[in-house]
């Protein structure tokens, strides 16, 4: 199958208005007649589905939590990025668009993301009128504040609940659509296959987590907006429930899976302390604006910090080793997140590091609190600082926050074209559920605006133009054999992984799968690692397979059968992505091969053979995938050696 | 660390629950309550002891609030501003005896042993409690000034995570700091003004219809809340509800 990218004919900066003036559009009456089904109801679902129910269509929405307001859009933290230049420091445009190709190592495509930057200052705009309480300076006008990977102040924040804020506004434009009768809210409900009829999605099947029902939904258009698959490393920054089993479902349905290598370790996350632990918990990028991370200068000093004998007050100034800002002088603490994950790693293996494990560095606030005093600190970031205090039993006024690197987010997902729509006609993809906008690595609050992006200013476009054909069609019906074939798989599914009655929990393996994910395909990957990783991971998932014990039956509310659904997705997706960092021989954004770096340990990339997406074609469950190439073809930046120095 | 854990079990919607008693030891005191219970579950699977215990949890950091266990007679347990993610078995006696019960409310039924239902709440937010804004066609977003400590009230407002502790806190059950906080939130800010009290008699009677009581004046809500919503913002919902009895906007 040849990919096909869809992007407009024409001048960069002209493309998105193009398509709009010449797309297809659905009249009021035809739209009345169309369903469309919307699964996840983060930034993405729940801006699309509202969007979309108020321009009239019938939309049907489901989540897997107890109500919308949970997906895990609303634990972002530090902010939204948007070219709206209020600050008068030389923003725009043009300038957010090659910061984004940029922070993603040139591996992400120039239209989407010049798209992205020119509705992001709509998305503000849409929010405020919204209601949404951003941070304001004494004017009453927007403040902003600085993220990694710029040099300009384009951030707009909440306090350091912005996600919360934003989902709060998009959940309650959707509670709107609900009462107004055109979005119908499934809420506890899972997708757990999609539906295809003809090489077209039709239809999706879910399992109501309370009583265990399978439940059939027909749609003439089908958007999977349902987040990333960080937790295949068991330990993330992500919800629990956060899943990758409905992406993974439309992959197995024939939809590709592109660049699932392209995975970000957040540099700022408190470490890890013990086996039991079930999450990792982000400090947001913002604390970087005023936090400067450092190690001892000495080897002898870390290790009596190890040891319990010395504290970071009894290192000298001149005894610190602030490694950002000596590596990186022109952005500082401010780099990328990818580069300040491995310079943190970096340190940390030469023997720098502290804490009880050796697996940490400080984050300082002193020289912030000293210069701006305490309030101000605290009212910047004094919930970040309540919450690290609440977990770490530490008063992070008076000592330094001890952070480490955590997966976060997955720059991978299903492989979309220009129209959001996936290689299976009818399937449509937003968020972090696909993969188009950041190449091999995210910038920070980059993540909010994707997400609203798609689902307020580009799907309720897109969709209609593959909807304007549809109206011809009969009313979608869920009799027809391609809904029973999808139920009986997932039946079968069920009673295979409840009849094993093992010996270990789910968690036992997933805890297994994500230490080796970790250890060998995590922060730094080589050839000899990636082997061991796929040798691992056949053996966990065989003994998963025979050896695992699911209680209870599918008629009952059963948080360890979902679990295990999810759990034998992963393992079939923790070997693509390392099927996927083995084929890349270069090193780009959060893919790392140490094979692959130049003399100061920078990534190296290899544009002649390597500037390419990787979508990856599902052949069964035991077979290997097929890489299918999209060419990145950049034809407005230049291509250069990024550079942080 | 050591502790006895005593913990509401309930088949389902319409089971008779009841209370089961649980062992378990070497627990870390840097341990969260519900890694606590995570690992009581893998021990209940291992041994094949019992079915795990459900409850409701998600992004364990305390803001999605999805979780929610009446602990020791107190929602979110025993430390101030912390939801049950957050709370950590420090907090605790080595040895002690802990109570566990999922949130007591008419209006919450309960699904399965700590899991209730909230979507009564979903249902207060769609009878109001949003801005009636469809997407574009906005103005520039620094074209509403709204003063800094007008936005920060309306922040404090917002920050409400809709976990529920308030209900479960009070004697009567009363929504009223979840609902006072949204009403609040949207009428400090311009943007909310137009339909400010069209929106509070919505939500109120909403609120009323679904089973939730009236208020204590006692504010056990305010003690409880997880991210400390000032009860302020019902004297706040009161007067829009007195405003619209009387106000000039009124529909109908």
């Amino acid at each position: 199958m040849n990919l096909d990218s869809k992007i407009p004919e024409g001048p960069l900066s002209e493309k998105w208005t193009r398509y709009k003036d010449s797309q297809r559009l659905v009249n009021p009456a035809n739209k009345r007649k169309l369903n469309i089904i919307v699964v996840g109801t983060g930034l993405a679902g729940s801006s699309a589905a509202a969007t979309l129910g108020a321009l009239g269509f019938n939309v049907d929405v489901f989540c897997l939590q107890d109500s919308p307001r949970r997906a895990h859009s609303i634990a972002a933290q530090g902010g939204i990025n948007a070219a709206k230049n209020y600050q008068n420091d030389g923003d725009s445009v043009e300038r957010l668009f090659k910061d984004t190709i940029k922070g993603g190592d040139y591996r992400a495509r120039e239209a989407n993301v010049y798209r992205l930057a020119e509705v992001s200052g709509n998305i503000i705009d849409q929010c405020v009128a919204q209601g949404v309480p951003f941070a304001r300076d004494y004017s009453g006008l927007l403040d902003n504040r600085s993220f990694g990977g710029a040099q300009v102040s384009r951030t707009f924040y909440a306090r350091g609940q912005t996600g919360q804020q934003l989902l709060l506004g998009t959940y309650g434009a959707l509670s709107r659509e609900i009462s107004r009768g055109t979005v119908k809210l499934h809420t506890r409900h899972e997708m757990m296959d999609l539906v295809v009829d003809n090489g077209v999605a039709c239809g999706i099947i879910t399992r109501n987590l309370e009583t265990g029902a399978i439940e059939r939904y027909a749609a003439h258009a089908v958007v999977v907006a349902s987040g990333g698959y960080g937790n295949v490393y068991y330990l993330s920054t992500n919800a629990m429930n956060s899943n990758v089993s409905a992406a993974w479902a439309c992959h197995r349905q024939g939809a590709y899976f592109a660049n699932p290598c392209y995975v970000q370790i957040h540099p700022t996350c408190i470490p890890v302390h013990g086996d039991y632990q079930s999450k990792l918990t982000l400090m947001s990028e913002s604390l970087r604006n005023d936090g400067r991370i450092w190690v001892p200068k000495k080897k002898e000093d870390a290790e009596a910090i190890r040891a319990g004998q010395k504290g970071p007050q009894d290192i000298a100034e001149e005894e610190r080793d602030y490694y950002l800002e000596r590596r990186y002088p022109a952005f500082g603490n401010l780099v990328p997140r990818d580069v300040a994950s491995r310079a943190a790693k970096e340190r940390c293996d030469a023997g720098y590091g502290v804490g009880p494990t050796g697996l940490a560095v400080y984050l300082d606030f002193a020289s912030a609190i000293q210069r701006l005093g305490r309030e101000v600190i605290e009212q910047r970031y004094g919930n970040l600082f309540q919450m690290y205090q609440k977990i770490t039993d530490q008063n992070p006024y008076e000592v330094p926050m001890m952070i480490y690197p955590a997966v976060h987010y997955t720059m991978g997902g299903l492989w979309v074209d220009y129209e959001l729509q996936t290689t299976i006609p009818g399937l449509f993809a937003a968020g972090e559920a696909n993969f188009s906008d950041h190449g091999a690595n995210r910038l920070g609050a980059s993540a909010l605006m994707q997400g609203l992006a798609d689902g307020y200013f580009v799907l309720p476009y897109t969709l209609q133009n593959y909807l304007a054909d549809k109206i011809y069609d009969k009313a979608p019906s869920v009799e027809g054999e391609a809904f029973v074939a999808a139920e009986n798989r997932l039946k079968e599914r069920i009673v295979k992984l409840l009849g094993v009655k093992g010996h270990h929990s789910v968690d036992h393996y997933h805890k297994e799968l994500g230490k080796v994910m970790w250890e060998y395909c995590g922060m730094a990957r080589s050839k000899e690692s990636l082997a061991m990783a796929a040798n691992e991971v056949a053996r966990l998932e065989a003994e998963f397979a025979s050896d695992v014990n699911v209680p209870g039956t599918n008629d009952e509310f059963n948080p360890e059968l979902e679990k295990a659904c999810r759990l034998a997705d992963y393992f079939e997706l923790a070997k693509l992505i390392i099927a996927d960092a083995t084929q890349r021989e270069e090193s780009c954004g959060g893919h790392f091969r140490v094979e692959h770096q130049t003399e100061d340990g920078e990534t190296r990339r290899d544009d002649d053979n390597f500037m390419f997406v990787a979508a990856w074609e599902y052949q069964g469950h035991s077979a290997p995938e097929t890489l299918h190439k999209e060419q990145l073809n950049y034809e407005h930046i230049q291509i250069v050696k990024r550079n942080y120095k | 660390m050591n502790f006895t854990l005593h913990i509401w079990r309930q088949e389902n919607r319409t089971a008779k629950g009841h209370f089961e008693t649980y062992q378990i030891s070497e627990i870390s005191p840097d341990c969260s309550f519900l890694e606590m219970l995570d690992q009581l579950n893998e021990r209940l699977i291992n041994d094949n002891i019992a079915h795990p215990v459900c409850f409701d949890n998600d992004c364990r950091e305390g803001i999605c609030g999805m979780c929610g266990l009446y602990i020791n007679g107190r929602p979110h347990g025993n430390d101030d501003g912390v939801t049950t993610c957050q709370l950590h078995m420090r907090k605790f006696a080595d040895g002690d005896e802990i109570w566990i019960e999922p949130w007591r409310a008419k209006a919450f039924p309960v699904v399965k042993d700590l899991v209730v239902d909230r979507s009564a709440f979903d249902k207060i937010i769609q009878a109001g409690g949003y801005v009636s804004v469809t997407t574009g066609g906005v103005p520039d977003a620094n074209t509403i000034a709204i003063p800094k400590h007008i936005a920060d009230q309306a922040m404090d407002a917002a920050e409400c995570i809709g976990c529920g502790a308030c209900v479960a806190a009070c004697k009567n059950a009363s929504a009223m700091l979840f609902v006072g906080a949204k009403i609040s939130h949207l009428a400090l800010l311009p943007q909310g003004q137009v339909e400010h009290l069209d929106r509070a008699r919505n939500m109120i009677i909403k609120m009323d219809e679904l089973g939730f009581g009236g208020c204590t004046n006692t504010y056990a809500c305010e003690a409880e809340c997880p991210k400390q919503i000032k009860r302020q913002n019902i004297a706040r919902m009161n007067r829009e509800w007195i405003g619209q009895l009387f106000g000039r906007d009124r529909k109908n």
